[in-house]
């Protein structure tokens, strides 16, 4: 963290005030790039007054690897791993999301087994996601190391699964057109039940650790309040936008994939603060244990991918699409204009963590600069996701 | 009570910490260069090409199509065709790469490659440790470095393997029935032939070709398979 001081003339110095209260200029702070608590590189110019915000610009870009641009110079499938490179947290989702737009775009059926195998590996990554996006929080929040551990503990037998069914724990490339690359077999989904199983645990000891800590409510109530009207002209989606107890979660509006065939609660919050968006995740963490359960009793035999999908050479024909799933941080969507070419026309990715990222400043004014750490955390960004 | 809160989540980091001494589940650290955890049957990192046999050469199955490194995402491919052909795993002549170098500083591992290939040529590696203190061109592989037998690829995948080499042996093994109709075919119509007139055929050879052709496509399930050594067939892939 650098901090610079406001260059003033020495003539133009304000004079001191020795009334009760001192007059003091603007500290100009600049916050990252290269700070561990902006999750990456993400840098926000912080105008504070004494340690309060009084203005925050966000400052992104440093991660641009001109996806989109090569998502219109790849082919269709050549655009898959790309994507697991978008938000490197949710491969699985990514995935998903773009399955789904050019699904929609070239009119495929998906088997059932695979729509069953995507809502198991949707669900685990949503788990995998808020286990350690509550970790960074916690960690932000100056509980150095243990609760993220914690995390990380878990997370890391949900890669484990990742890696047995796909080969790769974090750049997935899982799905395909019309299906799902491998199949996961009784022994993956024996053990995978065995994971969902026991990770209600690993949540209870979670609340354990932050529910009714004296520090977290302190550093979390009444910080960072998001009123429902902001919220919603901003378009923001996912966790962040039930804490503030709207309700809209695309896996009941949309109702994509099997979604409608389970039964499953939508946890709204009632305040938009951090506490209620940290809770948030931990809501959903028990609601998608729920969707998991279900999902490995109803799951049918039969094939994973649909036949009639080329693999080389594949044309959708002309139009355009938009494919959005509720990814663990918000709306994911992917927009796909086809030329009839090989190449999409135009590819666009609607990315959660980037849209709910706009609010910062109105978040964060009025606060201490500690509190921008926490709030930011709670946001839930990955930059690879918000600079694309 | 202010402060119970923080002595509830102490008492969560306490019974961590005792149970490590006496619950294995709770060990999760690996002493990563003494101890190693199995990589498990799918794990993919790098992607080399796979010969039969003892020579690496000879037994090469890649046939310098080309198409891997048109569908690779990164680009990271770079493949120059042999002038001349050799004999592939069922005896018919084939084009080889005279080149193939493969940069996996740039690959990312997506096994796209893997998936196009419609000869079972390329595959990939577990192999992970693969940093090196040269600066430049070591992670360039070349042909003789990616080279590896099918003894190490049924060592590291050994169901995929096991059924890769099913797929083989039974286009082989169709390739040599069609084979012997074709020349009992021929031979018979050579004897009609014969007997109305003479007209020593040895036309035998051009359905068996075919039927070898057909067959290489069949132990793959990618969509329409180009005849790899032909120049059509290659642009068909674009």
């Amino acid at each position: 963290m650098t901090a610079t001081v406001q260059t003033l003339e020495v003539m133009e110095r304000p004079p001191i005030s020795m009334g009760s209260r001192l007059e003091g200029e603007l500290l100009e702070v600049s916050m990252g790039p290269q700070h561990p608590s902006t999750h990456g590189v993400f840098r926000m110019n912080v105008a504070l007054e004494g340690e309060i915000v009084r203005k925050l610009k966000p400052v992104f870009g440093y991660l641009h690897r001109n996806h989109e641009k090569i998502g219109e110079n790849t082919s269709y499938l050549g655009s898959m791993p790309y994507t697991d490179r978008l938000d490197y947290f949710c491969s699985m989702t990514n995935n998903w999301a773009y399955a789904l737009s050019v699904e929609k775009l070239a009119g495929i059926e998906v088997p059932e087994r695979a729509e069953f195998l995507r809502i198991i590996l949707a669900e685990l990554t949503r788990l995998q996601n808020h286990a350690s996006l509550l970790g960074f929080l916690l960690n932000d929040m100056g509980a150095w190391g243990t609760p993220l551990m914690y995390a990380f503990r878990e997370r890391e037998k949900i890669l484990d699964l990742f890696e047995s069914l796909s080969g790769s724990r974090m750049m997935c490339d899982y799905m395909r057109f019309g299906g799902c690359r491998v199949d996961a077999g009784p022994e993956w989904l024996a053990h995978a039940k065995k994971i969902v199983d026991v990770f209600p645990c690993f949540v209870d000891e979670l609340e354990q650790l932050v529910v009714g800590n004296e520090v977290v409510i302190a550093r979390t109530q009444n910080v960072g309040n998001l009123s429902p009207e902001l919220a919603m002209s901003a378009g923001i989606t996912g966790p962040m936008l039930r804490a503030c107890g709207v309700n809209y979660d695309v896996r009941k509006v949309d109702g994509y994939g099997f979604y409608p065939r389970f039964k499953f609660r939508i946890p709204l919050g009632e305040h938009g603060d951090t506490y209620d968006r940290l809770m948030m995740r931990v809501l959903e963490m028990r609601e998608s244990v729920g969707i998991l359960k279900q999902a490995f009793e109803q799951i049918p035999a039969g094939p994973i991918i649909n036949p009639k999908v080329k693999l080389r050479a594949f044309r959708p024909p002309v139009g355009e699409a938009y494919g959005r799933i509720e990814a663990p941080k918000g709306e994911l969507g992917f927009y796909l204009i086809s030329d009839g070419g090989p190449n999409p026309y135009r590819y666009r990715v609607r990315p959660p963590s980037f849209i709910n990222l706009t609010v910062l400043e109105d978040l964060c004014l009025g606060h201490t600069v500690a509190d921008v750490m926490v709030i930011l955390g709670s946001i839930d960004i990955v930059m690879g996701e918000v600079d694309r | 009570m202010i402060g119970t809160g923080i002595l509830k989540g102490m008492a969560v980091t306490a019974r961590n910490f005792v149970g490590s001494y006496f619950d294995k589940e709770r060990l999760v650290t690996v002493q990563y260069p003494e101890e190693r955890n199995p990589l498990p049957e799918n794990y993919r990192n790098f992607p080399f090409l796979i010969y039969d046999g003892e020579d690496s050469h000879a037994g090469l199955r890649c046939v310098a199509c080309k198409i891997c490194e048109k569908e690779c995402p990164p680009q990271c491919i770079y493949i120059v065709k042999s002038e001349d052909k050799k004999p592939d795993y069922m005896g018919k002549p084939q084009f080889y790469p005279k080149v193939f170098d493969i940069d996996i500083s740039v690959c990312m591992s997506c096994q796209i490659c893997v998936e196009v290939c419609p000869f079972e040529a390329i595959k990939m590696d577990k192999d992970f440790e693969l940093s090196s203190r040269e600066r430049f061109n070591h992670l360039l592989l070349d042909k003789d470095q990616l080279a590896k037998s099918n003894a190490y690829y049924h060592k590291i995948h050994p169901i995929e393997a096991a059924s890769v080499d099913k797929n083989l042996a039974d286009a082989v093994a169709a390739a040599e029935a069609k084979k012997k109709a074709a020349a009992e075919a021929a031979a018979k119509a050579a004897a009609a032939a014969n007997a109305h007139q003479h007209l020593p055929a040895p036309q035998h050879c051009e359905p068996a070709t075919k039927a070898t052709t057909e067959s290489t496509s069949a132990p793959t399930n990618a969509s329409p398979i180009p005849n790899a050594s032909s120049n059509d067939g290659t642009s068909a892939a674009r």
